[in-house]
């Protein structure tokens, strides 16, 4: 939250008690859009109230009352609006609040607005907003920041966003045991999207934007607690946790882009790697397996080797055999055909980058030509490779992979 | 992903709105503001600029002392930005899209205009990973 003055505890508190306020006023009110509003103004007077006046005995209830008032008074408002329009209309007025409407359960609410709010119906950046707000209790000013477009315009994404849940007529309750998988994916996608985000938002020199993927962390750490015999959602988390013990590496002192293979180990985060470890070593074995938990079983071996030859490749050509039966995506075909040349060696690689172009799917994607150049260069096609990075160069959209292209290109070429 | 779109339409020494009648003008200010607004009601719109005509423009360098070099006259024929848009669009479409809107900004007696809007991709940070 804003306020300078709220301290970490306070923030951490307010943004786990969002999701569970902005359910139970839904639940009173039936109103989504106007209820996310209120929840997010009764947000912002406790940031400015509390470290003034101290947090109250039941902060929940106080955030609740505070936010139905507001509700009441929106209420007020659209009746009045409506009592000038027409006279009739009064009778088919806002229904009034419900008093003592207890939730169902707090839980419960999280996730049915996880679910409101990764609705498939949505666009990912809609969805991506509207979850960091409703579900991560950020502000406005805050997504807006952390995505680099203006304020105005992601007030506009989030409100467009509610109103297109409003008008699907989405009830706010949980999706039948039939959709609830399908559901449950959508979920899991927006929150790896914001996770990446915390990558790729970031323009030029600036490189991560580590907020977005700790709020991320958070809120599958969120989902993990409530549905935690889930594989992938455990599976989701671990993978980030495991990508996210990298952090510190993968920038150099200018912003440089320092791949995997070059990383100082020293740097990764043992605690995340540990704790990433010890979850997909404890889901695994349950037997119900997903992309989410071979892509974090593969982070884990890489996150476990102490020096970039002792990376247990074998390993991980294994898990990408099993990812590429179960995942039919261009993008696990090209990292597969990188692990098959480290073991063994870049011919074979070559061959199924050969097999991949007959794909299709990648064409003109700047990865297939950087893959391509990194297994030319094993094999000693010096020039060959160097021509191909800058054919990368010119494809990537990122600035930082850019710079590094051209770097291997020109390295190269010395 | 984020998009420029680049109008790039004038001429250092030409009337860039020949014989447009005052209601040509009106026609075409409301185009381009109600272009804004829909691509910040829409969620779209990270910046939109006007730039100045192209007469008082400079190209400078430096010198041998790092003082300013200055250079304004420039070739009939050179080109100069008149005005971008930069968008946040879901995919590159998106952005072809609105350029095509912007392009058929309405000129002398409303008619399209039909200008070329060039379309560049701006980057953005690091890929999640890189092996």
């Amino acid at each position: 939250m804003p306020a300078p003055s709220l301290d970490i505890r306070t923030e951490h508190l307010l943004r786990e008690l969002a999701p569970q306020v902005l359910g139970a006023v839904v639940r009173r009110f039936r109103d989504f859009p106007a209820a996310e509003d209120a929840v997010q103004e009764a947000m912002v007077a406790a940031a400015l109230q509390w470290p003034e006046e101290g947090v109250p005995d039941n902060p929940r209830g106080w955030l609740i009352q505070v936010a139905c008032r507001r509700m009441t008074d929106h209420v007020r408002t659209e009746l009045a609006r409506r009592r000038r329009e027409t006279t009739l209309a009064t009778q088919a007025g806002y229904p009034m609040p419900a008093v003592n409407v207890e939730p169902e359960s707090d839980e419960d609410d999280t996730l049915i607005l996880l679910f409101m709010c990764c609705h498939p119906a949505l666009t990912s950046s809609s969805a991506i907003a509207l979850t960091l707000r409703a579900v991560g209790g950020l502000t406005t000013a805050e997504i807006a920041n952390a995505f680099l477009v203006p304020e105005a315009t992601m007030a506009q994404r989030i409100s467009r966003a509610k109103y297109s849940i409003k008008t699907s007529g989405v009830p706010f309750r949980m999706p039948s045991p039939a959709e609830r998988a399908q559901r449950l994916r959508s979920v899991l996608h927006v929150l790896y999207l914001i996770f990446n985000e915390g990558y790729t938002s970031s323009v030029g020199a600036r490189l991560q934007r580590t907020e977005l993927s700790g709020e991320a962390i958070r809120l599958t750490k969120v989902v993990h607690d409530l549905l935690p015999d889930d594989c992938e959602v455990a599976g989701l988390l671990a993978l980030m946790l495991l990508t996210d013990a990298r952090r510190e590496a993968r920038s150099g002192a200018d912003g440089e882009l320092i791949p995997l293979t070059t990383q100082d180990r020293s740097l990764w985060d043992q605690e995340k790697i540990s704790a990433g470890v010890a979850l997909i070593s404890a889901t695994l074995p349950k037997g119900s397996i997903g992309p989410y938990q071979l892509q974090a079983a593969i982070a884990a071996l890489h996150d476990e080797a102490p020096r970039v030859e002792d990376t247990d490749w074998p390993q991980i050509l294994a898990l990408y055999e099993v990812l590429k039966r179960i995942a039919d995506s261009p993008m696990v075909l090209l990292n597969h055909a990188i692990a098959a040349a480290m073991v063994h060696g870049p011919s074979t690689g070559l061959k199924l980058l050969d097999a991949l172009d007959a794909d299709g799917r990648l064409k003109g994607h700047h990865r297939m030509d950087s893959v391509r150049a990194h297994l030319l260069e094993m094999s000693g096609d010096l020039q060959g490779a160097s021509a191909l990075y800058r054919v990368a160069a010119g494809r990537t959209g990122s600035m930082p992979e850019r710079n590094y292209l051209l770097t291997q290109a020109a390295r190269l070429r010395e | 992903m984020k998009y420029i779109l680049m109008m790039n339409t004038m001429k250092a020494n030409c009337d860039p709105f020949p014989g447009w009648s005052k209601q040509d003008m009106k026609g075409h200010i409301a185009f381009m503001i109600s272009l804004c607004k829909d691509l910040g009601a829409g969620g779209e719109l990270v910046s939109a600029e006007g730039l100045a005509f192209p007469a008082e423009a400079k190209l400078v360098r430096a010198g041998k002392e790092g003082e300013p070099i200055t250079d304004g006259v420039f070739p009939e024929s050179k080109e100069f930005l008149a005005g971008y848009w930069i968008v946040d669009v879901e995919s590159p479409e998106r952005a072809y899209q609105i350029a095509a809107r912007a392009s058929a900004a309405p000129g002398r007696d409303g008619a399209p205009l039909n200008m070329p809007i060039e379309v560049r991709q701006v980057m953005s940070g690091p890929p999640p990973d890189l092996l």
